[in-house]
């Protein structure tokens, strides 16, 4: 058993990372068609990626949307885990899971209903209600980080700014704020994140004129598994990465703060 | 003076909740809302409601897509369960670089964007995908095995997508097993497999549970990775869904099935809520 579980473990995980490195890897193929291992290397496919104009607009509109979704969902999120940690109020834990539902419905559903009441209102494929729609979908994961976020927040520190005439406003940009920065700027990151990566909801609103970097990946899948995609999908990747990376530094930044409270 | 305050405060803050439900109920609750009762109250006759949730229910793509979708989500349950019991056991047990790197091969995938996933499988399961390539290179196979494009496909790449989710949850439960009954359990003379058959699993079982039923509620929903990894019959709920909008332009039929698939989600919801801490969801 002690000796097969490490094993076991050690498969899985090349599982798990197999397919991510390989498109990274076949990203960077020189061939025009997909082959493993390639038999020579390019950055043709980024460079494909990066010129091609409709690729562009559809980064561009992934950017905005993933910008205006963060920023919404980092602040709403914000002020409710704080109500949670800091309030004195019953049925928090009712109220909490009914915040969790977008991610619990299934997305179809959510799309349809979002595309239905969108198309009459004319807001299909504006960038601004596709954010706010994405928001919805970040908020989830923002309030779980900063709840376990602002409970590391030591409560005296603000009793004793209040006691010191500190108005609520001052309260919170110069204490709240500050104390809960490292996990405040991981909560946006990865808001940005589910964003940035959402498909089915953007697949109804961004109609033929917003269409975002996932939607374009799933529109050629249909077509065909071409080299670009893999090009795509390595910046995805890369992305993803980023956000990993940052979150782990301020993990340490995180830790370290609490240390100096203590 | 003082604590007047702090409870003056303490009430106020529950207020700061209201800007997260105006969004929840503007951008999500209200259009959910609106959908359902435009499409089966507004836009069809009330009184043939009933008679047309039957219709729509009993209808043979409907029925058909319920089977598929419970069938596929089993299998996933059961997959995810199997790789992922094993994996969080050995987290659970395992510090520094050994735990760390194990944890990035988890999180990588769990953060990487579904579609580019569900791609990355698409490229390995091919007809002349790796797999297959390796495989006939080596001579093992005459003809390319059909990988894709069928519930195979379907079930890897959605094993690979939920994994992470049943790793996290069962983490988060055998973290809070205390050693010391491990302990005991030893000290009375009890062998390995049977401390870990009498002691450590019935322990982790609510993990077990809450990790089940969250895989199974995110699988009967799922979308992207079977329409793109399925074969013709291997239509699921909300595959159909997506097609009576998309193609048959049906939206009461749509309205009826998502319905369907809502309340059957939310009583699992509902029952996850009851066994388990929700805020362990994402396993944060």
């Amino acid at each position: 058993m002690h000796r097969i579980l490490p094993g076991y473990v050690v498969l899985i995980c090349l599982l798990l990372m197999a397919p991510i490195v390989i498109v990274v890897i076949l990203a960077f193929s020189g061939a025009g068609y997909l082959q493993f291992p390639p038999t020579s290397f390019s950055l043709r496919w980024f460079v494909r990626f990066l010129v091609d104009a409709q690729w562009q607009a559809s980064l561009w509109y992934s950017l905005v949307i993933g910008v205006v979704a963060c920023v919404l969902s980092t602040t709403v999120g914000f002020f409710a885990a704080y109500a949670f940690v800091r309030g004195a109020f019953g049925g928090k834990k009712l109220l909490l899971s009914l915040l969790l539902l977008p991610i619990i419905v299934p997305t179809v559903i959510t799309s349809i209903a979002m595309y239905f009441l969108s198309a009459r209102l004319h807001l299909v494929g504006n960038l601004l209600w596709i954010g706010i729609c994405h928001a919805v979908i970040a908020l989830p994961i923002v309030l779980l980080i900063l709840l376990s976020t602002l409970q590391g927040v030591d409560v005296n520190l603000e009793r004793a700014a209040l006691s010191l005439g500190a108005s609520r406003a001052r309260l919170f940009l110069r204490v709240v704020v500050p104390l809960a920065a490292p996990g405040l700027i991981s909560a946006a990151l990865f808001a940005f994140l589910t964003s940035f990566d959402e498909l089915i909801i953007s697949l109804f609103l961004t109609g033929i004129r917003a269409q975002t970097l996932p939607v374009r990946i799933w529109n050629s899948l249909h077509l065909e598994i071409e080299p670009t995609i893999a090009a795509v999908s390595a910046f995805l990747i890369a992305i993803t990465g980023l956000v990993l990376l940052l979150d782990a530094l301020l993990r340490g930044r995180r830790a370290a703060t609490m240390q100096a409270q203590r | 003076m003082d604590r007047e305050r702090e409870f003056w405060m303490l009430n106020r803050n529950a207020l700061l909740m209201l800007p997260a439900f105006a969004m929840l109920a503007i951008v999500f609750l209200a259009p959910l809302g609106w959908f359902f009762i435009h499409t089966l109250f507004v836009d069809s006759d009330p009184s043939l409601l009933w008679p047309q949730i039957v219709s729509v229910i009993a209808s043979r793509p409907m029925q058909q897509a319920i089977l598929a979708t419970n069938w596929i989500s089993l299998l996933v349950t059961v997959s995810v369960l199997l790789m992922g019991y094993p994996i969080a056991y050995y987290l659970a047990n395992r510090s520094g670089l050994r735990f760390t790197l194990v944890v990035f091969c988890i999180v990588v995938p769990y953060f990487t964007s579904i579609i580019v996933r569900t791609y990355s499988w698409m490229v390995l399961l091919g007809r002349t995908g790796l797999i297959n390539q390796s495989l006939q290179t080596l001579g093992l196979i005459d003809a390319p095995l059909p990988l894709l494009y069928n519930k195979i496909g379907i079930v890897v790449g959605m094993t690979y997508v939920l994994l992470p989710y049943m790793v996290l949850t069962l983490f988060a439960a055998m973290k809070s097993i205390d050693r010391n009954l491990l302990l005991a359990a030893r000290g009375m003379g009890a062998s390995g497999p049977m401390i870990f058959r009498r002691v450590y699993l019935p322990l982790s079982l609510h993990g077990v549970i809450s990790g089940v039923l969250i895989v199974f509620i995110l699988s009967i929903g799922f979308f992207i990775t079977p329409a793109l990894m399925g074969g013709p019959s291997d239509v699921m709920v909300a595959m159909l869904i997506e097609r009576s909008v998309e193609i048959t332009l049906d939206w009461p039929a749509a309205a009826v099935m998502s319905l369907f698939l809502l309340v059957v989600t939310l009583i699992l919801y509902a029952i996850y809520y009851r066994v388990t801490d929700v805020r362990r969801l994402m396993g944060a």
